[in-house]
């Protein structure tokens, strides 16, 4: 099996297992007791917390575990919001491509009296600096703007929207889930939340985390006991947390020499898959993610090319609408512009830290068939070549 | 559970009477490429038989497999029973489909109408007796 959907999800790395069985085993105390056993756990996340910070250059107390990055999604927004209409700025600025856990937390907003402006993200999958400065108005609390999109990967100018948000006094929230463990991202960069999934660095699902910079106020989400200076209650999953941790560490620690060979490959990928006439690469070629590669084949349907390729052994996905359970295809193609047609025909392989160049020609290798196969009974593809229909690609 | 029943795949991996036929007398297009399924069924009819049919499908793996099993129920059959053809005949001779991808089956049986009033206004023979 080739696994190429580490944007769904990785595989948990040795550490992380280690970590957290290790945890199961011996450490499963509540972190909240006084005797010696539960301190124990204390410590331990204490020390998560501690070597989580350090990657990204925050201070320990700003970090907050959470259930995975919807929740630290739901919950930088809900603080913003809150904040926000306290000082009564009930506007709020985000793009057309984040992710659900965002967009539809911001639709919530909306009903509570929010007002969103959604921008654009371009052909190429970027936000343009001068456009989020422009969109910012008297009563904006809050920009939200990914670090790396989850399907085609681009990488935003976070760095440059943090200085503007800065200057404007307005509170800037990342979506970081993405990029954390695969590019640096540091608070150095300027954002004042930051949501995480460990699930995305070969940790374990159902962890993630909340950076929040010192003196940004949360909002629960959760109400209860006093567990995350009383901003998450809930015992704390300290097994996960603490193999979230190793994990972390671990690919943050071999992130040049990763990065180096995952952008090497995925550019082999890339050159590949361009061969496939009438394709298009999704996404900006540069500023995108050293794993994730894109591509809209006209003429065929996303989700029958995934069920071949699963039978060649190869796991990847896409965002044709028949993979989404909905009739319309991905907010994301959608957004930079591909039409429905095109979108149905998507495809996304995020290859992992450890693909070999055999395995990219094999997955080269395998989409060329399987896209020449579906085209050979496509009515779509019969009619464009016939000159019945105008090639989009 | 897996996606999809055994069936389903089978037909979508070995699809029946996949391609064109030249000199069809009935052809249904239906569906659309915006929502991202399109089916087309080429029918040869002669003296009132379904002689031939084959399909193409744009589509995910249960429109091709419904397209698939759809042909193969009408093959060689009267056109006064083709027309008796219904989406839930498809999907029951696939073992069922998700509910979310029923409308495939619909689009199967919508095509084959489609194709055999084209049959009907083609040769002015009427698919009704």
């Amino acid at each position: 099996m080739i696994y190429a959907d580490n944007a769904a999800t990785t595989k948990m790395s040795e550490a992380a297992v280690r970590t957290m069985v290790s945890m199961l085993e011996e450490g499963w105390g509540n972190a909240s007791s006084l005797y010696s056993h539960g301190q124990r756990a204390k410590e331990i996340l204490e020390k998560a917390r501690e070597d989580i910070a350090a990657v990204i250059g925050a201070e320990p107390r700003e970090i907050y575990f959470t259930s995975g990055g919807s929740e630290a999604d739901n919950q930088a927004l809900r603080s913003a919001a809150a904040f926000g209409r306290r000082k009564g700025k009930m506007h709020i600025i985000s793009t057309a491509f984040e992710h659900h856990a965002v967009l539809h937390t911001l639709k919530a907003l909306e009903k509570e009296g929010f007002a969103v402006t959604l921008l654009d993200v371009h052909e190429n999958g970027l936000v343009v600096p001068a456009e989020v400065e422009a969109a910012i108005r008297e009563d904006t609390c809050l920009v939200s703007v990914m670090y790396a999109n989850n399907e085609i990967g681009t990488i935003q100018p976070i760095r440059e929207i943090a200085a503007i948000c800065k200057e404007k006094g307005v509170l800037f929230h990342t979506d970081a889930v993405q990029a954390l463990g695969h590019i640096p991202v540091n608070a150095e960069d300027g954002f004042d939340l930051l949501s995480a999934s460990a699930h995305k660095f070969h940790g374990p699902k159902g962890v993630g985390f909340l950076y929040a910079r010192k003196g940004v106020p949360l909002t629960n989400l959760i109400e209860g006991g006093a567990q995350e200076r009383g901003k998450r209650a809930g015992t704390e999953n300290v097994p996960a947390v603490a193999a979230m941790a190793a994990a972390l560490q671990e690919t943050a620690g071999h992130m040049a020499e990763n990065a180096a060979h995952m952008t090497a490959m995925r550019d082999r990928l890339i050159e590949g898959l361009k061969q496939i006439p009438h394709s298009a690469l999704n996404g900006d070629a540069e500023k995108r993610l050293p794993g994730n590669v894109n591509f809209c084949f006209e003429g065929i349907e996303g989700e029958s090319l995934l069920l071949l390729l699963d039978d060649k052994g190869i796991c990847a996905s896409s965002g044709s609408a028949c993979t989404s359970g909905s009739l319309d295809p991905s907010h994301v193609l959608l957004a930079i512009g591909r039409v429905h047609d095109v979108a149905h025909g998507s495809l996304r392989l995020s290859i992992g830290e450890d693909i070999t160049e055999a395995q990219i020609d094999e997955i080269i290798a395998a989409v060329k068939d399987v896209v020449t196969y579906l085209r050979g009974f496509s009515p779509i593809w019969r009619d464009l070549v016939a000159g019945k229909k105008e090639f989009i690609l | 559970m897996a996606l999809y029943s055994e069936k389903v795949m089978d037909h979508f991996r070995n699809p029946r009477n996949v391609g064109v036929i030249e000199d069809a007398n009935g052809i249904g297009e239906v569906g659309n490429a915006k929502c991202g399924d399109i089916m087309k069924m080429y029918l040869k009819i002669e003296n009132g038989i379904v002689e031939d049919v084959k399909f193409e499908t744009f589509g995910c793996g249960s429109a091709i497999a419904s397209s698939s099993m759809a042909t193969e129920l009408i093959k060689g059959k009267p056109v006064k029973e083709v027309r008796q053809l219904t989406n839930k005949a498809v999907a029951e001779a696939l073992d069922g489909l998700p509910d979310y991808k029923m409308h495939c089956s619909v689009l199967a049986e919508e095509a084959i109408k489609a194709a055999l009033e084209d049959y009907q206004s083609r040769t002015g023979i009427s698919i009704d007796e």
